[in-house]
């Protein structure tokens, strides 16, 4: 939560809904009025969410969103990495979601590691005849291939769900055959509005099938944690969870970044529950304290200040060993991060920036931003929901534009409007962006780069920022129309 | 080249009454191919006197893919050059059998089944037209016209009438019409006099009463159609009238489906259906004595 109400020179709540209103105003009134809720200036103050969302998409604009499958694969499972990640249904689903959100690994593929794509690659046969004997031979050769892996995720695509597939049953049978963990996931990509929904499919399977059923090897200690809804992109974990390890606490698993089974299904052990991507994986932090009595916190790891603040909000949770240490940790990195403030914020001081991300970083990365110096004038969620909008109204300066599953041509009207000088958002708004001569970054994947996470993330998001805005790239490009 | 589909209550002698009428005009010199739409694979057997033909889905399981199959592979010729084609599917439960049904008439329709010399294509369809697979036989350039085989009892009648109902959404779109009822009599009473009026009020026509005959089943044992088994028989001269008439039907219509009650006012006409009594409505027996 930020201290004060901030505000943008030039922008009002008058002249941000002059802007919306414009933009609505080319389309037909049907979709005018579906689109409308979904738009608004931010009330900083209220604390509340300004706008409708996790609502269908208005057919016949370009949306950024993914399905469910793509949110169990992508998101939740696919992380894991010592199990192997079944994408039951045609070879493309799978083919095309294969490492491509830049979630980091560690291990030796094949052993420690599954980073592979693995399919039952329907064909009409499997679609007419059932593609369940298919996904039991393909589960008796995985395992056959890959004893070690530690078990199996089915995730299923579409047709499954269509032609009614017993994925459960297969899955059920298999396990026993093969004695290892075989989960089958519902996720079809027909389902809900969004990917969010497989998250939640994918947290409920995690509840129904893993947590619970393993130990941790160590003797329990009252500093063992949790990091939920890290996903170790572009080596995020590998930042954070070395960060709270030097605060003095065990950091037992990690959900699901470089995550391990074992240690995810051992995870009712832990003494608290720290929670980064909320939108993600809440479901299990309430899951895990409704049944295990483990507390959860929600904290920011992006930019110095929020570090400084999501520490110390820890510390407040555990004994003067740890505040000590925190104090400790923060003394000795607080000189680091002035000194790359001071390198870095004189050339991005006063810059603005746009940012269309997924369910958690439009909100949580305006804080680096502004360590930065810059301001942001915009932000909105692929897939958030009216809580992820509640978070965010504190964080963003008042009056500014919240976007909800914003059309392609909303944001790119926003952005005429606003005349930021970097927009953050994903691969498919990356080009059209770059061709009206203004800086991006992909915020999905760290854009080939990171980590951003935690205090070394810091050093690097700084290099990238000024890299992106302060390009002498952009000098030399003079659009043709 | 005229395509018909036919449809009807699982059960009511779609496959009999197609292989019957359909070797009736091959005997009346028509050159006619059969789409058997139905994984239970039963609508070409009496023609070809086998047990059941390697169906298109077979095949293709079989090969691992739809491109891997030839024509030849699994199109049959039996009685009267009538050509045979299953579509197959999975045994019940599993998979999607409309998928199947699809993948089989795209099939043949790649490989050129559909050649100039057919007079007719007969597609024998699964009970209802339950999804979008069941509905490939009446979607653009397939069957126009469609058939619907019934009997005097009450649930075919429905059933008939829910079939109407799916005509009237793809004719609204496209070019398919009712052709007629064609009633396979199971002797319920005034079951002439019900499907006429039935037809009637459908806007369609009953095309043929085919009355009930222990010799359609004395040939099925045979694997064979009565006109081939017995072409003298009385219950032979029936389905080659039936044949005659569909050969020369112009009697195209958009139906005109009936509302449920109706369809029950029409039943208690005729004395199938007593009159409603509301009160006896969710009473269990118990509690009415």
């Amino acid at each position: 939560m930020s201290d004060k109400i901030r505000k943008i020179e030039g922008i009002t709540k008058e002249s941000t809904q002059a802007m919306i209103d414009e933009a609505l105003s080319v389309y037909p009134e049907k979709a005018r009025k579906k689109r409308a809720p979904h738009l608004a200036p931010n009330d900083a103050a209220s604390g509340c969410a300004s706008v409708k969302s996790n609502k269908k998409t208005v057919p016949g604009v370009m949306s950024a969103r993914g399905c469910a499958y793509a949110g169990a694969k992508g998101v939740v499972w696919g992380p894991i990495r010592d199990m192997v990640h079944v994408s039951h249904g045609p070879v493309g689903c799978g083919w095309y979601s294969w490492g491509t959100r830049r979630n980091m690994m560690s291990g030796i593929t094949g052993v420690t590691n599954f980073a592979m794509q693995f399919t039952s690659d329907f064909q009409e046969k499997d679609i007419v005849y059932g593609g369940d004997k298919k996904l039991k031979t393909l589960l008796e050769e995985a395992h056959d291939l890959f004893p070690l892996a530690k078990g199996i995720s089915v995730l299923s695509e579409c047709p499954v769900g269509l032609i009614g597939d017993d994925i459960n049953s297969v899955a059920k049978q298999s396990a026993k055959d093969l004695d290892i963990p075989i989960i089958p996931c519902n996720c079809e990509g027909f389902r809900g509005v969004s990917q969010s929904l497989g998250h939640h499919i994918s947290n409920d399977t995690i509840r129904d099938y893993i947590i619970g059923t393993r130990e941790f090897a160590e003797p329990e200690s009252p500093y063992d944690i949790a990091l939920i809804g890290e996903y170790n992109i572009g080596g995020d974990a590998w930042s954070t969870k070395p960060l709270l390890e030097e605060c003095g606490l065990n950091v037992k698993a990690v959900w699901t970044g470089d995550g391990e089974l074992e240690k995810i299904a051992a995870t009712h052990k832990v003494k608290l529950n720290v929670i980064h991507c909320y939108r993600s994986m809440n479901y299990m932090c309430k899951v895990m304290e409704e049944k295990f009595g483990i507390p959860w916190i929600e904290l920011n790891f992006f930019g110095p200040t929020k570090i400084k603040q999501s520490l110390r909000a820890l510390a407040e949770l555990f004994d003067d060993t740890i505040k000590e240490k925190v104090e400790a940790v923060i003394a000795k990195y607080d000189p680091i991060m002035q000194a790359i403030i001071e390198e870095y914020k004189p050339r991005l001081d006063g810059k603005k920036v746009m940012l269309l991300v997924g369910g958690l970083r439009p909100r949580h990365t305006i804080g680096a931003y502004e360590d930065l110096g810059m301001d942001c004038v915009g932000s909105g969620y692929e897939f958030a929901h009216t809580d992820d909008y509640d978070r965010t109204a504190p964080e963003m300066p008042d009056a500014t534009v919240v976007y909800d599953d914003p059309s392609e041509y909303e944001f790119e009207k926003f952005a005429d409007a606003l005349k930021p000088d970097l927009v953050g958002s994903g691969i498919k708004e990356k080009y059209v962006f770059q061709k009206m001569g203004i800086p991006f970054r992909q915020m999905h994947s760290w854009d080939y780069s990171g980590p951003y996470h935690g205090y070394k993330g810091f050093e690097v998001f700084a290099r990238d920022i000024d890299m992106a805005i302060n390009s002498p790239t952009w000098n030399l490009v003079k659009a043709p129309f | 080249m005229r395509q018909i589909a036919i449809y009807g209550k699982g059960g009511i002698g779609k496959s009999t009454t197609t292989q019957n009428t359909v070797a009736g005009l091959a005997s009346l010199g028509k050159k006619v191919m059969i789409v058997g739409c139905d994984p239970k694979a039963d609508s070409t057997r009496l023609i070809l006197h086998a047990k059941a033909q390697n169906t298109v889905m077979d095949l293709v399981r079989e090969l691992g893919t739809v491109e891997d199959l030839e024509l030849e592979d699994v199109m049959k010729v039996g009685y009267g050059d009538i050509k045979c084609v299953e579509s197959g599917g999975p045994e019940p439960g599993v998979g999607c059998a409309g998928r199947g049904v699809i993948t089989a008439i795209n099939f043949l329709e790649e490989n050129g089944a559909y050649t100039d010399d057919l007079d007719f294509v007969f597609y024998d369809v699964l009970g209802d037209v339950v999804c979008g697979g069941f509905a490939m036989p009446i979607r653009e350039g397939k069957a126009e016209e469609i058939y619907i085989v019934t009997s005097g009892e009450m649930m075919a009648m429905y059933a008939a009438n829910n079939i109407s109902k799916g005509i009237l959404k793809y004719a609204s779109s496209g070019k398919v019409r009712l052709a007629g009822l064609i009633c396979n009599a199971r002797k319920t009473d005034m079951e002439f006099e019900l499907i006429s009026e039935l037809a009637r009020r459908l806007g369609t026509q009953m095309i043929h009463f085919v009355p009930r005959d222990n010799q359609v089943q004395r040939a099925e044992l045979r694997r064979m159609t009565v006109i081939e088994y017995s072409p003298e028989h009385p219950q032979a001269q029936e389905y080659l009238t039936l044949a005659q008439k569909i050969a020369d039907n112009k009697m195209l219509v958009v139906p005109t489906p009936l509302e449920m009650e109706e369809l029950e006012e029409l039943l208690m006409k005729f004395g199938i259906m007593e009159a409603e009594d509301e009160t006896i409505v969710g009473v269990a027996e118990k509690a009415a004595a």
